[in-house]
């Protein structure tokens, strides 16, 4: 049961995430909902590289009683996980931007106001 | 010198991305010379292209392996299960392929007279070559990881690009509506592979396929992937983000970004033809409720498309309906499965893609000139301009006929097919869908004729026909709806076939990539 | 507006040092946790806190947008055509691994603290993708600054 706790936290992230996007009315607000929807799933994808009592997967690094690769943690999740902080840094940039402009033309951050698309 | 010809499925994806880097560079040199730049690299990845739908058409799948000491050596003898990332290109690939870069090639050249010289323009050309980039690599690839990577790129440029008009408030909201929904599909796309990740420890599509046993994580992934890929390509009742942002992007903005759209259908596609394909368990149930969510896009496209007053939010709802029309022929071929009418069914659902595409292309293309000529975009404020701009009336006339689904165009033949195959299925789909195109002919009827026909408002008294550049890309496309129209049998066996065979065996795309070596 | 004088002084003591970790961080991608884009954030947050220091209107003479455009294309440059050099066997092989050129060694099995001139392709491509990020993260930055200052924020 201990070892499905990160599991139940990553999918809690997600759910807040998805809570603050849906029920929040100010833009930032909004924004900041994606962020933790993307940690959640962020956090979900390097837990499944984990093994029972293993060390980092650093050929040249190994303490000298470690068998080759049972006590080795899976390393091709942790680049999924970088590349996918990296592209949530790139969205995440360009949402700001978009939201700064928002808010010079519209005057206001909340959702309600900004609706001149309609119908 | 080395054979170049074998290594086209990597030069299709680093040409455009290098020339996309190249794109500031120059145009701070000069103008011109940018323009000719942006031209010659789409032109060489149209013939790259075309060489190699040649090449699959006679010789079957091509694989190509990045890192490998030979481009088909999928995996080494010491390894049994393939490491690197793959690209699998199968017919269906190839077809998807040759309408990207057509309407990719014909964007840059109609956005050569649209977009005005402003301090920003560079960056749009660089994020124009990247979204084509990221079509290019989505059709292409083999691997789940990398097709997420390029959806996100294909996003996060189309993005930004319907941002382009700076001074209407309104496309920075349809932008940031366009983004969120986005990075939501996709961000549900990543659990998914996490899922299938963590069951099957292999990410490559065919690996996975072969070794799918259908278990719960399965079945969740299934419906996320299904969820995150129909939110993507427009499907109702996920088709929110269409009318804003096909509404408020430049015209040319707007048919890159249509090819986008249709990319994350292919994905759609793949996912659930090949992906979950064996044939052990049957997708009956998804194949109804694709069809269930077609005909809702259908019926709700065409009604919506009747109230509007802005002429681009109008072809916008028409496009939605289009997609309900793709997703109803490929629906019914996932319901009853790949035998008796199922592929007549899949073969209409896919060619009315590339259908689809010329339609509405060449009708968000002349209502891009009407509008770069005018400065209107209400309903109310136009009215006879078929005395001045003479071309752009007739291609708007066939873009209109093609779109409603009149012989001798090429939406015709789409068409027909989806009527009948569904109507094997329920009748009652077959006339709802025959209903909702006689809808829309009456709504592109009275767009056109109170745009083009009636009496000549004063406001307009000055209004000239639009740059060469843009009547050559109208009359480029207007083009091949006349050939697809006339000649459609010649098109259904030469393309649309191999498509339709290559997503009804599964078998021989697992079978290239785990035999494959030397 | 700019800080105070102890701020001011802090970060410009501070900004060196960070930046030479975060190079560290680029160059050693290929033997410790690292590479491209973590030492390129590293860099960019170093570049950030000379930015918090001395306010967007002093960090604005020195540095126009078209510099940080132009590094960014020569970085994104740099990468696709070390990927295109080794097409005469697949795109992206590793031609420099093994052979006697500039990273090519082969690095000794077992446990030892790691040789620096190994692994071929990759601190190359270390090196352009962190040339890339350092400029596209500090531009992203620096823009976000000036819209808020031509927006009427805090007087400058």
């Amino acid at each position: 049961m201990i070892y499905n706790i990160p599991f139940i936290a990553a999918i809690s992230l997600v759910l807040i995430g998805l809570y603050t996007l849906i029920f929040k009315r100010n833009l930032i607000k909004m924004i900041i909902g994606i962020t933790i929807m993307e940690s959640g799933v962020n956090l979900f994808l390097i837990t499944l590289g984990y093994r029972k009592e293993s060390v980092a997967p650093i050929f040249t690094a190994l303490p000298s009683s470690t068998t080759i690769p049972d006590k080795m943690s899976l390393p091709v999740p942790q680049a999924l996980t970088l590349t996918s902080i990296v592209i949530g840094v790139a969205v995440l940039a360009l949402m700001l931007a978009i939201a700064v402009q928002i808010y010079r033309r519209y005057g206001t951050l909340n959702v309600d106001k900004i609706r001149r698309l309609r119908g | 010198m080395i054979d170049l010809f074998e290594h086209i499925p990597a030069l299709l994806i680093a040409v455009p991305l290098l020339g996309a880097f190249l794109t500031p560079l120059l145009g701070k040199v000069n103008k011109n010379a940018r323009n000719i730049w942006v031209l010659l690299i789409l032109a060489l990845t149209a013939a790259m292209s075309f060489l190699l739908a040649q090449d699959v058409y006679t010789n079957g799948i091509k694989l190509y392996t990045f890192g490998a000491d030979i481009p088909s050596l999928t995996h080494p003898d010491t390894v049994s299960i393939p490491v690197r990332i793959i690209f699998e290109i199968d017919g269906m690939s190839v077809f998807m392929l040759l309408i990207s870069v057509i309407i990719g090639f014909l964007a840059a050249l109609y956005s050569i007279s649209f977009i005005k010289d402003e301090n920003g323009i560079e960056r749009y050309y660089t994020l124009l070559l990247l979204l084509i980039t990221g079509m290019i690599g989505m059709e292409l690839t083999g691997d789940l990881f990398n097709f997420f990577v390029f959806i996100e790129i294909t996003s996060i440029s189309a993005a930004a690009l319907i941002a382009t008009m700076v001074d209407r408030e309104q496309s920075f909201e349809a932008a940031f509506k366009y983004l969120v929904l986005s990075s939501i599909g996709a961000l549900f796309l990543l659990l998914a592979i996490g899922f299938l990740y963590g069951q099957y420890d292999a990410l490559n599509i065919a690996t996975i396929a072969s070794s799918m046993q259908y278990t719960f994580a399965d079945r969740m992934a299934l419906v996320l992937i299904i969820g995150a890929l129909a939110l993507k390509a427009g499907l109702a009742p996920m088709h929110m983000w269409m009318p804003d942002a096909y509404g408020e992007a430049p015209p040319s903005v707007t048919i890159a970004v249509m090819a986008a759209t249709l990319a994350s259908l292919y994905g759609l596609i793949r996912m659930c033809f090949t992906l979950y394909g064996s044939s052990i368990f049957n997708l009956s149930v998804i194949g109804a409720l694709i069809v269930a969510m077609a005909m809702i896009s259908i019926i709700i496209g065409a009604t919506m498309a009747l109230i509007q007053s802005n002429l681009t939010r109008a072809i916008a709802y028409a496009a939605v309906a289009e997609i309900g029309y793709m997703l109803l022929g490929i629906g019914t071929a996932l319901h009853v499965g790949i035998n008796e009418f199922g592929e007549t069914a899949l073969t209409g659902g896919i060619f009315h893609i590339f259908n689809d595409v010329l339609d509405v292309g060449l009708l968000f293309l002349a209502t891009g000139a009407v509008i770069y000529a005018t400065n209107e975009k209400s309903l109310s404020n136009l009215g006879g301009l078929a005395r001045k701009m003479k071309f752009t009336t007739i291609f708007f006339l066939i873009g209109l006929l093609a779109a409603a689904g009149m012989p001798p165009m090429n939406g015709f033949a789409s068409k027909i097919i989806i009527y009948e195959s569904v109507y094997r299925l329920n009748p009652l789909l077959s006339i709802g869908a025959i209903l909702a195109s006689i809808l829309m002919l009456a709504i592109f009827v009275r767009i056109f004729y109170s745009v083009f026909l009636g009496p000549e408002l004063p406001n307009l008294k000055n209004v000239r026909e639009v740059p060469k550049a843009m009547l050559i890309s109208m009359a480029i496309i207007s083009m091949l709806i006349i050939i697809f129209g006339l000649f459609p049998g010649y098109v259904i066996d030469n393309l649309v076939a191999p498509a339709a065979s290559a997503l009804a065996n599964p078998e021989s795309y697992i079978n290239a990539v785990l035999l494959g070596g030397a | 507006m700019s800080e105070s004088k102890i701020i001011k002084t802090i970060s410009s003591i501070a900004f060196p040092f960070v930046m030479i970790y975060g190079l560290y961080v680029i160059l050693h991608g290929h033997l410790t946790p690292g590479g491209g884009f973590q030492g390129g954030a590293i860099v960019a947050s170093a570049c950030v806190l000379l930015l918090a220091g001395y306010g967007s209107r002093e960090i604005a003479k020195r540095i126009k947008e078209g510099q940080l455009s132009v590094l960014e294309s020569i970085g994104a440059l740099g990468f696709v055509s070390l990927a295109l050099l080794g097409i005469s066997t697949t795109f992206f092989y590793n031609f420099l691994a093994g052979s006697h050129s500039i990273f090519g060694r082969i690095p000794p099995f077992g446990s030892n603290p790691g040789d620096l001139n190994t692994a071929g392709l990759l601190p190359l491509m270390n090196i352009s993708v962190g040339i890339k990020v350092i400029a596209g993260l500090f531009a992203i930055v620096m823009v976000l600054a000036f819209v808020t200052w031509k927006m009427g924020g805090r007087k400058q």
